[in-house]
């Protein structure tokens, strides 16, 4: 929708040019849809022209900017590295999560998902599931990093300061060559998130499970070797405390907790019998 | 600073705006800051760009940037420069038709068409393996009437319209909706799709809202709103006529109470309307709204309708006179009331082998019309005020208007074009009457357009019902008593809280015999968004309880619960009694088709099972099975009263132009009113021009509302049509001078015992001699008929997680003669459809200080194409002896026996009885959890 309280768009992804009253345009399909009563001012980071998807010997480097669309695409482009990589196969299950169809992937972006901090966001929760680390603008030309599991701190909430802006995030290769498992349930089909579990096989037979959409935030909980089912309930209890689990129109909190342990339950039994290596 | 290298840092000279090529034009003009591509388009006149939500939520909006679709009102217009966009008026390069285009005409892929170029701009872009993945492709893109099938078909290149050279184009064939080449090429006009050049001087309203559920206005400070550039005018209640009614439309308007006022110095729920303000541009006005100081005093207020009751409760119309404003006891929060007894039920418990008692609840749900209200009020050349409108009533807004303002009918024209989607919604007054005021004040044309959140926070929605039931039955199965008290949330005003309440309480309880029948009624006010009319008007609520409670009934019986609605239901001749101990006067069973329904229902379930036992179940078994039944019945007509006029006459050229007051808002009526003029002038519907929902074409009309598009609307044009005829015939035969010769009509002329004279050349004889050849047509919609609809849904539950998969859909409908079987079925699915959204997911919640917290699309999930299975539906076969050529009504009806029959499968497979709606499978997987631990 309009924005009428907006007076200009800027071309700018500098933190120095932040002012009170501006807000980052990423893909818009946030900004725009909620509309404003507030902004002055748009600040259009898409012009940063960062390169979307970046393969190093690290890992996988993805731009803010990098649309959920180009993320789709990814895997497909290379046999070789989705080989290498097998958790890569998350990247279309958790496109497939959005409650937003495929058209809104054109413009949608990763950043601007993460940004967002909603529970049921899959950027976040792909990128947290693969230890991804956020690479963080802030003003004065610097940079800082933190883990995406811990950017996203609740329900809209994030530790990003207005002026700062995500840069990219970068997934570990340790992670993106780990065996991984998915789960989600939503109340309707192809709907939003209520509850979406990956779990990744660890190098050492350990499991780390991400917990995200049942809960406000991310929670990521590892599991040793040969951990039981009794042992993942504790582990959850532990992790998850009841007032931790989210509760909106897609799913009541309830409902959203004893789906968590699950769907925990089938990814611990599914990749807690994989060979061991 | 180390970043400034990789940083393009805002400078003060912006290089010169290069434009955006639109359809292969280039638009020079700049989008303000801030703006989407939606708005942007539409100002460049590419009115086929639609708004269902502007949110992104509902892809009406899609459109093509450099051959990718986006939602266009989601998308930054800035960013649009340089680049090329592709409109649905530039989806075909050749100024033909694109193929998908082709494809939405053939198998009549939309019912109201508002999201019909959303749909062609995406459905265009997909590859095969995208049309091998329809759910998924095309979950961004809702549809309110379809319910999907007809859409598959589309984009599957499906053929549904009679291909040429089968049938007539009459009352029986498949004929396709007369606007659909305007529909898929988005040249029809909805209500705000009017070049503003033709409006010199249009000013945008925005509308201040009330923040508090309850509060006396004390003052409003509008200085710094009008300080504001572009705001023309700021219009409060003390500019307001004194004259009170209500939004809600009914042929007498006396049926509501006189509760509202244009714009009160009492705010009653919140979102309602405190000041509106005119400007220059919409932004202007937006600018305006949020610098208007409203200082309230606030009020105690109440939500819950039970508490509404009290006698301590805050009085929400309290200082109004019962008689003066019609409100049964206004220092009580009772609107209405109504209490009956036949029989004694007393008795009838006493004779019964099984009781059962319980308290059913459903839920406020939203019609979510893809087009929001909007109006526009102008003046024609000769200064008479021109009410354009998104309604599903001219004729009454018209009167309406004349009432509040003190205009006389002929200093107003109220009309309609295509209306995008109504449900109910737009049997209501929401923005002509305010922007009526601001037109009559200003002296030039003003325009509202609800915001989508508008929609869900300051329109309507159905009436959420608390319906406390007590039934019993014998070892037979017979009904010994039924007993009913019901509490009905009206919400803030009463509008339509009457009507919904004493017909809630009728078909669905004289649908069976039963001796004794007690029914206490009430509708309350409560601080809370108006409930209005909603598809149904109270039934799906009532059938919703009574028939959960039959099938109760059934299991404590041990008898099947069809078998049980067998032995209970009136059969044709049976007196139909609900409230009263007479049946309604003017009720008649014109046709009888039920026990076909429920035959046709049964049946096509067993084969359902059979084919599952002949394929194999491939669900594992934390998957529960269940099979679910309900039925319905409907009056044809509204009661009290609904009128229709028609002329038809021969124009020239020697096509057939036919008038009619109703309106179009996908219910299809328009191609049914051309096929029964054409079966009653011997000709093809092609050849009928309908031109409709305009106060200047007719006497009067009541309205497309209570489903009478065809028995009512359609009943006049076959009149029209029919006295046309004979004096064509007649004419024929002096013009060929075969007079006494059995003059007959054959198409596009008239065959006079061999002497045959062309429509064309009669029409000029006519003219030349003066001739008036021109039929009139008029129905007072009485008497009535009745309508059934039965419901049947086999279902799979998951008991850990609560998932629900429907493995069969089916309805029985009675319509009597069906006039077009496609666009039948059609309302039938897409009743089907938007009666799952009820059932499964759709609730307007309302927290405790009154807030509507689901106020966009993403917050209330409307059924899309992946949620809704394809039903199968079958027709009985009657002829009803009231209904144009046997038709009967079939709009509001198939959504009414949907949630309960899916209640009913769900307790078959899982035992629980589900009493609250909506079924959301948080839901049903915590009902089924406590059922199963407390039988641990």
């Amino acid at each position: 929708m309009d924005m009428s309280t907006v007076v200009a768009t800027e071309k700018s992804h500098d933190p120095d040019q932040w002012q009170p009253g501006d807000a980052w345009l990423a893909g818009g399909t946030v900004l725009y849809s909620y509309g404003t009563s507030t902004l002055k001012r748009l600040l259009d980071i898409s012009y940063a022209d960062w390169p979307a998807l970046t393969v190093t010997e690290d890992g996988l480097d993805i731009a803010a900017t990098c649309t959920i669309a180009e993320l789709y695409a990814f895997p497909r482009s290379d046999q070789a590295q989705v080989d290498r990589w097998p958790a890569l196969s998350l990247f279309r299950q958790c496109c497939d999560s959005f409650v937003a169809s495929f058209k809104i992937w054109n413009m949608s972006t990763v950043g601007g998902n993460i940004a967002t901090s909603l529970p049921a966001g899959p950027m976040t929760s792909l990128t947290a599931a693969l230890d991804g680390v956020a690479t963080i603008l802030v003003p004065g030309g610097g940079s800082r990093e933190l883990p995406v599991a811990e950017l996203v701190t609740g329900d809209a909430q994030n530790g990003l300061e207005p002026s700062e802006l995500i840069r990219s995030i970068h997934l570990p290769a340790t992670a993106l060559s780990e065996q991984v498992t998915f789960r989600r349930l939503s109340l309707s089909n192809l709907g939003r998130s209520g509850v979406l579990l990956i779990g990744r096989r660890r190098n050492d037979g350990g499991i780390r499970l991400t917990i995200t959409a049942s809960t406000k935030r991310p929670v990521q909980l590892d599991l040793r070797p040969g951990a039981g089912a009794a042992d993942l309930v504790s582990a959850i209890d532990e992790a998850v405390p009841a007032g931790l689990y989210h509760d909106d129109i897609h799913g009541l909190p309830e409902w959203r907790r004893d789906m968590t342990y699950l769907l925990a339950e089938q990814i611990r039994a599914e990749l807690g019998e994989g060979p061991t290596s | 600073m180390t970043n400034q290298a990789t940083t393009s840092a805002p400078t003060g000279a912006a290089p010169a705006f290069s434009g955006i090529e639109i359809n292969g034009s280039r638009a020079a003009v700049e989008p303000q800051p801030g703006q989407c591509l939606r708005t942007y388009l539409r100002e460049q006149g590419n009115f086929g760009v639609k708004k269902g939500c502007d949110g992104g939520d509902c892809g009406a909006c899609t459109v093509h940037v450099d051959g990718k679709p986006v939602h266009s009102c989601l998308y930054p217009a800035h960013r649009a420069e340089g680049k090329a966009v592709t409109t649905v008026e530039g989806l075909a390069d050749d100024g033909g038709l694109h193929p998908m285009q082709q494809q939405f005409l053939a198998a009549q892929g939309f019912q109201c068409g508002f999201c019909t170029a959303g749909f062609l701009m995406t459905a265009s872009t997909f590859d095969d393996e995208q049309l091998e993945n329809l759910p998924r492709n095309l979950k961004g893109n809702l549809c309110r009437c379809t319910g999907y099938r007809a859409i598959e078909d589309a984009v599957c290149g499906v053929q549904n319209v009679d291909a040429e050279g089968i049938g007539n184009q009459r009352a029986g064939d498949n004929v396709g909706a007369p606007a659909g080449l305007g529909v898929v090429t988005g040249k029809v006009r909805y209500t705000l799709d009017v070049d503003p050049k033709s409006l010199p001087g249009l000013l945008h309203m925005k509308l201040v809202r009330s923040t508090h559920a309850h509060a006396r206005v004390r003052s409003i400070d509008t200085t710094e709103a009008l300080a504001v550039p572009g705001v023309c005018a700021v219009f409060t209640h003390e500019d307001a006529p004194e004259q009170r009614f209500s939004s809600a439309q009914h042929d007498h308007y006396a049926d509501d109470p006189d509760d509202t006022r244009v714009l009160d110095d009492v705010v009653r729920h919140v979102g309602q309307r405190v000041a509106a303000v005119v400007a220059d541009s919409v932004r202007a006005a937006e600018e305006g709204v949020r610098r208007v100081k409203v200082d309230y005093e606030i009020l105690a207020s109440v939500i819950d309708p039970e508490e509404a009751m009290l006698p301590q409760a805050p009085q929400i119309h309290g200082e109004k006179d019962a008689d003066v404003s019609r409100i049964a006891r206004p220092q009580d929060n009772v609107l209405a009331e109504l209490h009956s007894a036949v029989g004694d039920v007393e008795e009838g418990f006493a004779q019964a082998a099984a009781v059962y008692e319980n308290t059913f609840h459903t839920q406020r749900v939203q019609h979510a019309s893809l087009e929001t209200h909007a109006s526009i009020a102008s003046f024609d050349d000769d200064g008479r005020l021109v009410v354009r409108s998104s309604t599903q009533v001219p004729f009454l807004a018209r009167r309406a208007l004349c009432r509040i303002f003190g205009l006389e009918p002929d200093r107003i024209r109220v009309l309609c074009e295509r209306v995008g989607g109504g449900f109910g919604g737009k049997q209501e007054i929401l923005t002509e009457d305010v922007v009526t005021m601001a037109a009559l004040a200003l002296k030039v044309p003003v325009q509202l357009e609800f915001t989508r959140e508008e929609q869900f926070t300051s329109a309507t929605t159905r009436h959420p019902f608390r319906i406390k039931v007590k039934a019993g039955a014998d070892a037979d199965g017979k009904l010994t008593a039924l007993q009913l008290d019901v509490l009905s949330n009206t919400g803030a005003y009463g509008n339509h809280g009457i009507g919904v309440m004493f017909h809630g309480c009728g078909e669905s309880i004289a649908v069976y015999n039963c001796p004794n029948k007690k029914v206490d009624a009430r509708a309350v006010f409560t601080n809370t968004v108006p409930a209005g009319a909603f598809r149904g008007y109270g039934l799906s609520q009532m059938v919703f309880a009574i028939e959960s409670t039959m099938d109760e009934l059934a299991s404590r019986l041990g008898i099947e619960p069809m078998e049980l609605r067998r032995r209970n239901i009136i059969a044709d001749g049976d007196r139909m009694i609900s409230t009263g101990p007479e049946p309604e006067k003017d009720v008649h069973f014109g046709s009888y088709g039920l026990d076909q329904c429920i035959d046709l229902v049964d049946d096509a379930l067993a084969r359902g099972r059979k084919r599952e036992v002949e394929f194999g179940f491939v669900l594992g078994p934390e998957w529960l099975l269940g099979e679910g039944t309900a039925l319905s019945m409907i009056d044809t007509v509204p009661p009290r009263g609904h009128i229709s006029h028609a002329r038809t006459r021969l124009a020239e050229g020697g096509r057939y132009e036919l008038l009619v007051g109703t309106a179009e808002f996908g219910n299809g009526t328009t191609t049914v009113h051309a096929q029964l003029a054409a079966t009653a002038l011997n000709t093809s519907a092609p050849l009928i021009t309908v031109r409709q929902s305009d106060t200047d074409l007719v006497e009067h009309d009541t309205g497309a509302f209570g489903s009478t598009g065809v028995t009512v609307a359609g009943k006049a044009s076959l009149q029209a049509a029919e006295e046309l005829a004979t004096q064509l015939t007649k004419f024929a035969a002096v013009v060929t001078g075969t007079e006494g010769a059995e003059c007959v009509l054959d198409g596009d002329g008239v065959d006079c015992d061999g002497t045959r004279i062309s429509l064309a050349e009669l029409y000029e004889h006519a003219k030349q001699t003066g001739t008036e050849l021109l039929g009139r047509g008029y129905w007072g919609g009485t008497p009535r008929s009745v309508a059934f609809n039965v419901q049947g849904f086999r279902v799979a539950v998951n008991e850990q997680t609560g998932e629900l998969q429907i493995l069969q859909s089916v309805q029985a409908a009675d319509a009597g003669v069906v006039m077009n079987p496609l666009q039948c079925r059609g309302q039938i699915e897409g009743g089907i459809a938007q009666a799952l959204g009820a059932t499964l997911y759709e609730d307007v919640v309302i927290d405790d200080a009154g807030v509507v917290q689901t106020n966009i699309l993403r917050q209330y999930h409307l059924p899309t194409f992946a949620d809704v299975p394809r039903s199968e539906v079958y027709f009985a076969k009657t002829n009803d002896k009231l209904g144009p050529l046997g038709a009967k009504s079939m709009s509001e009806s198939p959504f009414n026996p949907v949630a309960p029959a899916m209640a009913n499968a769900i307790r078959n497979a899982t035992g629980v009885r589900f009493t609250d709606l909506p079924l959301a499978r948080d839901k049903i997987y915590l009902g089924i959890r406590a059922y199963q631990s407390g039988k641990n």
